[in-house]
């Protein structure tokens, strides 16, 4: 009997508590940066695509949404993908796409406003997911750091990397 | 003059027909509105000036819905199952008085018409979850016969202690019996046991066993959709105000402001909105704070505790007043 009255007093205060609910389309609710919503594809500091086409965010990806083509860049040997298909219609913004990304390439954003009356509208295509900037991690720059060959940088010329050792000089 | 033939209290019928199922319809959206706030959300602010023409298009919505008469349920019961518990609630109102002078009929046994309207209720209540044919509908409408068999009998004599201190069953006598004291101070015990047997009368929650929704889905308005289903919540708000009003007028003066104000402070029908409107919120809170008890426990609540305990009330207030004769 005495509980059921806390708890009336208790339900009653709450009357003139805060609010929790955010007026959504007029109002903002805040969003973490780190929110998981929309995928992006980002670039290099020096504008090129991060992204490697190595496929483990399509093989990370628990709903199969991810779809690309590896290929390979004539002039400098860089490997990029042909296409690009994330179909959001799937996607469960588990993020697991972004943890399994090596070169940060992947990345998602805040934004959740995803509707589209045409459902086709929700497949985005390599232009629609690349963005002009670096997004989360504006240093890194997985070619300059990767121990890979590619035109104009060869083994052992990237950042915090040693010269190739010859092992026939370390011979008796 | 053809004026001077009219019974005033016909003129009455009309508005008060209105108050009600308008009261009704503002009901829905302001419980809606006040969980809300119980429940640090909002509530339904979109339609109208606050939301309050939410109700209006919740029975825009209903009535354009399929009004579907399950093929293999009773049809002819089925239709009149809402139309019964609806029309009974209704016709309670009717010696309901609503300030000095403003009453449809003054009848001499309005309390006993009163419980008497809101036990024939529970027929249409039990013939819903009979003729839906449908095992959630049927459970529903024996937990609601057997908890009104188990809550009107305390009802009817929790209020017992009251008639013995009017010395009548009309409610209008009631009222005025209470010019020196409202009856919720020598009748506590009465009130808080009409109160809960009021809340099981017009199966609100924590009550709400007949329909309980995690248990029968919707209980016995299972299987009803559109403007059948309107009528039964409509009936179940009419109740609800019912329910308001009465312990308005038996426990706390009905229209009659508090002695220490002048008596031209507010006009009776003022105090008695306002009355109500507070007994109303209560019932919204306690739906908002009490869960629903387990159906045994419903049970052994009204049997072993509410009932030996209204007697004993009736005992009491018999011997006191006894003794002061």
């Amino acid at each position: 009997m005495l509980s059921q009255i806390k708890t009336l007093w208790t339900v009653f205060v709450h009357l003139f508590k805060r609010n929790e609910t955010v007026q959504y389309p007029e109002e903002m609710p805040y969003q973490a940066p780190r929110y998981r919503g929309r995928i992006i594809l980002t670039r290099d500091p020096d504008g090129e695509e991060r992204c490697v086409a190595c496929n483990l965010c399509a093989v990370a990806c628990p709903v199969d949404c991810i779809a690309l083509q590896k290929t390979e860049k004539e002039e400098d040997g860089r490997w990029y993908p042909e296409f690009f298909r994330i179909n959001f219609s799937r996607c469960i913004m588990c993020g697991m796409c972004e943890e399994a990304c090596p070169t940060y390439a992947i990345q998602l954003t805040p934004d959740f406003e995803l509707c589209e009356f045409n459902r086709n509208n929700m497949v985005y295509e390599k232009e629609h997911l690349l963005i002009d900037g670096t997004g989360k991690y504006p240093d890194y720059s997985f070619w300059h750091v990767a121990g890979k060959t590619i035109d104009g940088k060869d083994k052992g010329e990237a950042q915090n990397e040693n010269k190739p050792e010859d092992v026939r000089s370390l011979l008796p | 003059m053809f004026f001077e033939n009219i019974n005033w209290s016909y003129v009455l019928i009309l508005p008060l027909i209105g108050g009600a199922l308008g009261g009704a319809l503002v009901l829905v959206w302001w419980e809606r509105r006040l969980l809300g706030f119980f429940q640090d959300r909002l509530g339904p602010n979109r339609v109208g000036w606050f939301g309050i023409l939410q109700s209006l298009a919740d029975a825009i919505k209903l009535i354009t819905k399929d009004d579907w008469v399950p093929p293999f349920g009773d049809r002819a019961l089925f239709i009149l199952a809402p139309i019964i518990v609806a029309g009974a609630m209704l016709m309670a109102y009717a010696v309901l008085p609503l300030g000095p002078g403003l009453i449809i009929a003054d009848s001499n046994i309005a309390i006993l018409w009163i419980l008497a309207m809101s036990s024939l209720a529970v027929y249409g209540v039990l013939l819903a979850g009979l003729a839906s044919n449908n095992k959630y509908s049927l459970l529903g409408g024996l937990r609601s016969a057997a908890q009104m068999v188990t809550y009107e009998v305390f009802m009817g004599l929790s209020l017992l202690g009251v008639v013995m201190l009017t010395g009548s069953f009309s409610l209008r006598d009631v009222v005025h019996a209470q010019e020196d004291m409202w009856f919720c101070i020598p009748q506590c015990v009465g009130l808080v046991i009409f109160l809960i047997a009021g809340l099981a009368e017009s199966h609100r929650l924590p009550f709400d066993l007949p329909e309980a929704e995690h248990e029968l889905t919707a209980g016995f308005h299972t299987e009803y959709s559109g403007m059948k289903f309107a009528l039964i919540m409509a009936a179940e708000y009419l109740s609800l105000i019912l329910i308001s009003a009465l312990i308005v007028v038996l426990f706390f003066g009905g229209w009659l402001g508090p002695k220490f104000l002048p008596s031209e402070f507010l006009s009776g029908i003022v105090w008695y909105g306002l009355k109500v409107l507070i007994v109303i919120n209560f019932f919204i809170l306690l739906r908002a704070a009490i869960p629903r008890p387990r159906y045994d426990q419903l049970m052994s609540l009204g049997w072993k505790i509410l009932l030996p305990l209204s007697l004993l009330n009736i005992l009491i207030t018999g011997a006191i007043l006894l003794g002061t004769q």
